[in-house]
């Protein structure tokens, strides 16, 4: 005891010889926090009906989705149990050992009681009443159909052995353990995408097919799974370096070079993108294309709240103007039924998509003005709460009887007008791709154009302090009114697209998930980073729409991802490197002084070598 | 002299863009009101009754908005934060109530005895909304305390949406119908005001609740507490003041008046889904900033007022307006309130003190 209070950190001077503390251990308490909570989500995730939805989704030959997510917690939490706790200046490593694996599995043991609690209430008590979804089935899935008793200690023996596997994996060295994980994650992916995963192969005449997938369930074959999994773990242990090495020596290159390489590079992806649609066919594009619409909204809204920092709930209001405004430019009437046809307006000038868009534009920056100049002067959640109120606003003056005859009221605007590029009517999906894909690709450019800008510059600065860079002489009033007028033009554009694609528009498409949607995809891509919203879109709006059990779920899950990403990675899974420089800063800071620390320590114990030796 | 000229035309050149935009704004709504109020008060299509009704429709609705808002302006007051979740809490609090209700009417008591089984309500609402409301705290504010504003407000967001949909995960997305209570059917007449027994229920008891937690606020040590830390953290600290038991407090209250105010939407509307915090919670929280936020009698007045302006204008301005279906647009007009309060006076109608910080 003595040892410890006479060593406590502050009475240590920068730069003195490390004493030996004892190393921190993992504490009773973690284990049994993180035993229960897995417990508590795996209950959850059973009385939300996730349990049941999921089980015709078979991901490796006789194991469904379900199983899958049910041992997943007491995996992810028995391993948290198992963590030592992170080593600290002057710590001791602690040793790892038999320990952490017995953390893990008295975890996933709670978790498993907790669970038989569950099911122990909930089997022998009618809650039907109450709780919809907790049906004797789904209580006969999570154990196994054994019975409520035996069925439940068997369930205790898995979250158990799971939880003792996830604090084994505390003793795997870093680099193998997240080789592994990915690994894993993308076998889980493979299973998941099968419908995908099997039609891009098979167009590309791959000649294992048969062999990897099952043709009944589409589920990984074993013999599949392990070749995903040996694949892609190598790939992980061997792609880490090289990738860093190769964005070094890319840096390393003269600037001449750079350029080449870079074009080199664009030109490669759009050629891959050229014949993408006509690897993954009609269905698939059809859902890549409406990934492509929410991309753009995306990347709209990216430099709203990313590069701009104004945080806009009401976002969907522009979309919804660029998709009425092309609606009822183009609609095409059949003469002398104007008026008369359910579902049509009275008025429209027959324009063609091209002639409409100028309109378009005009439209989307008018409604950029209308909102962004009454809410110049307020910051973050109060601008936040009253875009909200003018996306609630616009959704409902298009609903109402009062515009009806301009907007069709509920029963919106159809028989929209086809888009026709160089003679040819956009029809099919793949075309429909191409036409989005050149929106995509103007968006995207604009971002990149705009960040590095004197415009963008003049957001940044906004968004790390408004005062400081009002002081600095940036026009804060152009400026946001700039960033509020230019994501308006790139949402009313993904509107346009919309109206065009679908042939109608009904005010119930414009509703406030709409924007929590594109908020999502800009946050768990990473604010202001282009690559990270373009991947997170396609993945976030993809998935729902390849898995329709989950599309159900998509709200529940998205709420969890916000919170989680809030909490833990506020720089989105593929940061920018600026903002991550922002979000860390003072743990670079403590880690730069750390490294002083030891450096200066160093430097000592050189110059001075230790009495008597 | 010249330097202040120079000075005063590059405020000139300032002025027309954005506040001469406002000031356009600024008369055209006040045009607008005194316009469709003279048309539509002279025309006579209602009778005084059915004005009067409708004050008291937004007498009730406001109540029920006050007790809400209050949820708001306390955490606001403490942490400058926007709970985006508390219509949620709301919400959780008016389906508890639900499960005993719909329990409770199959049994005698609901016939013969029925102020047990609606003390329980209430009390289970209470408990319910007390207990997600600190949770919340708990688990998703509370690690993100000192953080840029916008990440606990995003994490909000995220709750909002989580609690939303875990419920109709849990307990179904269908619109959930309370059993009728015998003992509040009827009217009442007051001064020529007919009130519904339910909606003298409503004001009654969240007057009487307001009451109890201005003296509590006011009077009581803990309350005592709850300022200091509001007005600063670090010194309170100091002072020797648990902050984060403080705060969870803070979370607590709200919550308690957010399941009370659930209980009162039960007798008052009789119905609940997945989705009813939603729209109440944005409007609580309009009604909060329109009181003043931060400040409790601020959001009484809040909730009363945009109760009123919510349900009296539709039928006083905008059909004086010529807008045809004008009680659709409700929503709008409430919304509208809150852009324009926020507008022409962000501190509110009682705040003055959190104006600087906030605007």
């Amino acid at each position: 005891m003595a040892e410890t209070v006479r060593a406590v950190p502050r009475e240590v001077p920068l730069g003195a010889a490390p004493p030996a503390f004892a190393a921190r251990d993992i504490t009773l308490r973690q284990v049994v926090r993180n035993g229960v909570l897995a417990g508590l989500g795996v209950s959850f995730v059973t009385a939300v009906g996730m349990v049941q939805a999921f089980e015709r989704r078979f991901i490796v030959s006789q194991l469904s989705l379900d199983y899958i997510l049910v041992v997943a917690f007491p995996l992810a939490l028995g391993y948290l149990a198992g963590r030592p706790p992170p080593v600290l200046e002057g710590f001791e490593a602690p040793r790892l050992g038999a320990k952490n694996v017995l953390a893990g599995l008295l975890a996933g043991a709670l978790a498993g009681l907790v669970l038989m609690a569950f099911v122990g209430i909930f089997g022998n008590f009618d809650v039907r009443d109450v709780f919809t979804n907790v049906s004797p089935e789904a209580l006969a899935r999570i154990t196994f159909g054994e019975g409520l008793f035996e069925g439940s200690l068997a369930m205790l023996a898995v979250q158990a052995a799971f939880g003792a596997l996830g604090g084994a994996l505390n003793l795997v060295p870093e680099r193998p353990r997240r080789a592994a994980f990915l690994a894993a994650v993308w076998v889980v992916a493979f299973g998941l995408f099968s419908p995908l995963v099997r039609q891009v192969l098979d167009n590309l005449g791959f000649p294992f097919l048969r062999y990897m997938y099952r043709s009944v369930s589409g589920a990984l074959t074993r013999t599949g799974a392990v070749a995903v999994f040996v694949l892609f773990f190598v790939l992980s242990l061997v792609a880490k370096g090289s990738r860093l090495q190769a964005g070094e020596r890319f840096r390393a290159l003269p600037e001449s070079q750079r350029r080449v390489v870079g074009g080199l590079a664009i030109l490669a992806v759009l050629g891959l993108l050229a014949v993408l649609p006509h690897i993954l066919g009609n269905f698939l594009s059809e859902i890549l294309n409406f990934a492509g619409i929410f991309l753009l909204m995306a990347l709209g809204l990216n430099i709203v709240v990313g590069l701009a920092g104004l945080l806009d709930l009401g976002y969907v209001a522009f979309f919804a103007v660029g998709a009425y405004t092309t609606a009822v430019l183009t609609w095409d009437r059949p003469e002398g039924l104007a008026g008369t046809l359910p579902g049509s307006i009275r008025w429209g000038p027959e324009l063609t998509f091209w002639e409409a868009l100028p309109f378009v534009i005009l439209a989307a920056a008018l409604a950029g003005i209308i909102v962004g100049t009454p809410v110049l002067r307020m910051r973050g959640d109060y601008l936040a709460i009253v875009t909200l109120g003018f996306g609630e606003i616009t959704r409902l003056l298009f609903l109402s009887t009062w515009f009806k005859p301009y907007f069709g009221g509920a029963l919106g605007v159809q028989r929209i007008a086809n888009i026709e590029v160089f003679g040819v009517e956009i029809l099919s999906p793949q075309n429909f791709f191409y036409f989005i894909f050149g929106f995509g690709v103007l968006a995207v450019y604009a971002s990149y154009a705009l960040q590095n800008s004197r415009i963008g510059r003049a957001w940044t600065a906004i968004r790390e302090d408004e005062s400081v860079a009002e002081a600095m002489g940036v026009n804060v009033v152009a400026a946001k009114l700039w960033a509020f007028i230019i994501g308006a033009i790139i949402a009313s554009f993904g509107g346009a697209i919309f109206a065009v694609k679908v042939g109608s528009v009904f005010p119930r498409s414009f509703s406030i998930e709409v924007s929590i949607i594109v908020l999502v995809i800009v946050i768990v891509g990473g604010l202001a980073s282009v690559p990270g919203v373009i991947l997170s879109a396609i993945v976030l709006t993809a998935t729902p729409e390849l898995l329709q059990e989950l599309a159900e779920y998509r709200f529940l899950i998205y709420g969890v991802l916000l919170i989680f990403m809030m909490l833990k990675r506020p720089e989105g899974f593929i940061p920018s490197r600026r903002r991550l420089r922002e979000l860390r800063e003072e743990e670079l800071a403590q880690d730069a002084w750390l490294r002083a620390a030891r450096a200066q320590r160093e430097r000592e114990e050189l110059a001075e070598p230790v009495p008597g030796s | 002299m010249a330097q202040l000229a120079r000075v005063g035309a590059r405020r000139a050149v300032q002025l027309p863009l954005l506040d001469g935009f406002v000031w356009l704004v600024r008369v055209a709504a006040l045009l607008a009101v005194v316009w469709g109020s003279y048309r539509s008060l002279t025309s006579g299509r209602l009778t005084p009754g059915q004005w009067r009704d409708l004050v008291v429709i937004g007498l009730s609705q406001g109540a029920v908005y006050a007790l809400i808002a209050l949820g708001y302006t306390m955490v606001y007051g403490v942490l400058r934060f926007i709970n985006f979740a508390h219509g949620e809490v709301f919400m959780t609090g008016t389906m508890a109530a639900f499960f005993v209700a719909d329990a409770l009417s199959r049994t005698g008591l609901w016939t013969d005895q029925v102020w047990i089984p609606l003390l329980a309500m209430l009390g289970v609402a209470v408990l319910t909304s007390t207990l997600v409301a600190v949770l919340l705290e708990r688990v998703a504010y509370r690690p993100l305390r000192g953080k840029p504003r916008l990440i606990p407000f995003i994490t909000a967001i995220g709750a909002s949406f989580f609690l939303q949909y875990a419920f109709a995960g849990l307990f179904g997305v269908d619109v959930k119908n309370f059993p009728p209570v015998a003992l509040f059917e009827g009217k009442l007449d007051f001064f020529g005001f007919r009130f519904l027994k339910t909606q003298l229920l409503v004001i009654g008891s969240a007057l009487l609740m307001m009451g109890f937690l201005y003296a509590f606020v006011e009077k009581t040590k803990t309350g005592k507490a709850i300022r200091a830390v509001a007005e600063d953290q670090e010194i309170a600290r100091l002072m020797g003041i648990d902050v984060d038991r403080t705060i969870a407090l803070v979370f607590a209250i709200g919550g308690a008046m957010a399941g009370a105010a659930g209980f009162l939407w039960s007798q008052h509307f009789g119905q609940v889904s997945f989705r009813t915090g939603f729209l109440p919670g944005i409007k609580a929280f309009t009604a909060a900033v329109l009181g003043g936020i931060g400040n409790i009698p601020g959001a009484m007045i809040g909730g009363v007022v945009l109760g009123l302006v919510e349900s009296v204008s539709p039928s006083l301005i905008l059909i004086g307006l010529g807008i045809p279906a004008a009680h659709q647009l409700k929503d709008v007009v409430a919304f509208l309130a809150l852009v324009l309060v926020l507008i022409f006076r962000p501190m509110g109608i009682l705040g003055e003190r959190l104006a600087e910080e906030r605007a």
